[in-house]
């Protein structure tokens, strides 16, 4: 597993993901709580926390499937979340939002495939009318992602022919295809059954190892997690509690609230 | 009063040509009920404007069929024929219905479909035209399939309007010859022999699309 760290290989240089202060409340609830983070290129950063401390939110954000109460999220230099008029940040326009989350895929905890499309559809869909990518072009690319996570016998299979982990592994292809800069991992592993979770979690150690996609997981697969992130964040109630490389968190975990969870998880 | 072979011979054709009418209005008004109940789910999704064009839907569900076609056909120009009148305000009253079916159909669709469109900035023809109608529709064409009997069943209520369906020959013969007992039994049957095979018809793609 290359371990290079990117945050000491550039000097100082704008994170590709930043949150700046980030709010999220919906209602009176309030699930993220002045938030401020940043993501390097090519880093694995894994969110841990008890239910309900925003995490999944955090993700939900920046795919834009909710929006920010108050506070900026930039991506790549350029703000998310809102958008310059003259030097003024506005709220951003669902124009805006497009192009800059083009960059960004996400793999969900439902698969949320398709299911009036074949395994092949689901993939060249994205690619094909969101990229302008000629169709032989996205077919191809299609062959490619399911021979990496070996389903290329299901390329003309419907969605609910194939079992949650196949489902899965055509939906991490179907992210791969929109060649994104950066990874959401929604809980990818929560609704399989025990025996489907290892091939899931191979194809994604692959694209770690092979790949430099700057990822954001949120998981309970400790052991993954420890093996493929640089970093793991620990929130609770909408904060980071506790941050560090993997080995420091899960081996030696100096606040008592990431002890208590650890423990929790663990057992 | 007794059954006549000989008289309810004679009369077969006028019936028959009033069935086709009859069955010529059904189609055209279920299409165009299908086609302007889609644009209405549709519109009715946007804000203030939706909100008028449901106030309009939900006053055409609320006053009776009847009323309709002698409302629109007293007030129509000449130029255009009872027919076309009929098979105008029959495609309005259903689309009114239609509309809230398409709208159960797309309230239907999981929001992670949605979230999956969003994620790969799919443009909106293609999150609505490739992935969210589809699944929208399949699921409702059994209740859909429904309301083409039901209007089907309706179209003698043209007879109000002049329009020569299957009702208004019937009733023709009826004022002709004073007897009505064939006529009316064979209306019945016409009837009967048409929407019994697309009741079955209608089970039949259910069954074949109940499972998305």
């Amino acid at each position: 597993m290359p371990q290079s760290d990117p945050r000491t290989s550039t000097g100082t240089h704008e994170p590709l993901i930043r949150f700046d202060q980030v709010v999220k409340r919906f209602g009176s609830l309030t699930v993220l709580d002045r938030l401020d983070f940043t993501v390097d290129a090519g880093e694995r950063v894994t969110l841990i926390g008890p239910s309900g401390s925003g995490k999944t939110t955090i993700l939900r954000l920046l795919m834009t499937l909710e929006q920010v109460t108050s506070g900026v999220i930039w991506v790549g230099g350029e703000p998310l979340s809102h958008r310059y008029q003259g030097d003024r940040l506005v709220r951003a326009n669902e124009k805006h939002q497009r192009r800059v989350r083009k960059q960004i895929g996400m793999v969900f905890q439902q698969f949320n495939l398709f299911p009036n499309m074949t395994v092949r559809q689901n993939i060249t869909e994205g690619p094909i009318h969101s990229l302008g990518i000629s169709r032989e072009e996205a077919d191809q690319r299609a062959r490619e992602l399911l021979e990496m996570v070996d389903l290329s016998d299901k390329i003309d299979a419907h969605p609910a022919h194939l079992s949650g982990g196949q489902q899965q592994r055509v939906a991490i292809a179907r992210a791969l295809a929109m060649r994104p800069k950066i990874l959401l991992l929604d809980e990818v592993t929560s609704a399989l059954d025990p025996e489907l979770v290892t091939g899931v979690l191979d194809v994604l150690r692959t694209v770690a190892e092979t790949t430099d996609i700057t990822m954001l997981l949120v998981t309970h697969e400790m052991q993954f997690a420890r093996d493929v992130s640089h970093r793991v964040l620990m929130f609770d109630h909408g904060r980071i509690v506790e941050e560090g490389p993997p080995e420091q968190i899960f081996g030696d975990p100096k606040e008592e609230r990431t002890k208590a969870f650890l423990h929790a998880v663990l057992d | 009063m007794t059954w006549d072979w000989e008289f309810t011979g004679r009369i077969i054709p006028d019936l028959l040509n009033g069935l086709a009418v009859t069955v010529q209005a059904t189609v055209l008004g279920y299409t165009l009920a299908l086609v302007l109940g889609l644009a209405v789910a549709l519109v009715r999704r946007i804000p203030v404007i939706g909100t008028a064009v449901f106030a309009v839907m939900e006053f055409i569900r609320c006053t009776p069929l009847l009323v309709q076609l002698v409302f629109v056909f007293s007030l129509a120009p000449n130029t255009l024929s009872a027919f076309t009148i009929g098979v105008a305000v029959l495609g309005v009253h259903y689309a009114a219905y239609t509309a809230e079916v398409y709208r159960s159909g797309i309230e239907a669709v999981p929001a992670g479909q949605w979230e999956a469109c969003r994620a790969l900035s799919l443009p909106l023809h293609r999150t609505w035209g490739a992935v969210i109608l589809p699944q929208a529709i399949r699921r409702v064409i059994p209740p859909l399939g429904n309301y083409l009997i039901a209007m089907f069943k309706d179209t003698p209520l043209l007879f109000a309007i002049t329009v020569g369906e299957l009702m208004y020959q019937a009733s023709q013969i009826g004022g002709v010859y004073f007897r009505y007992l064939e006529a009316m039994t064979l209306v019945g049957l016409f009837f009967l022999l048409v929407s019994v095979p697309s009741a079955i018809l209608i089970r039949q793609l259910e069954r074949r699309y109940a499972a998305v």
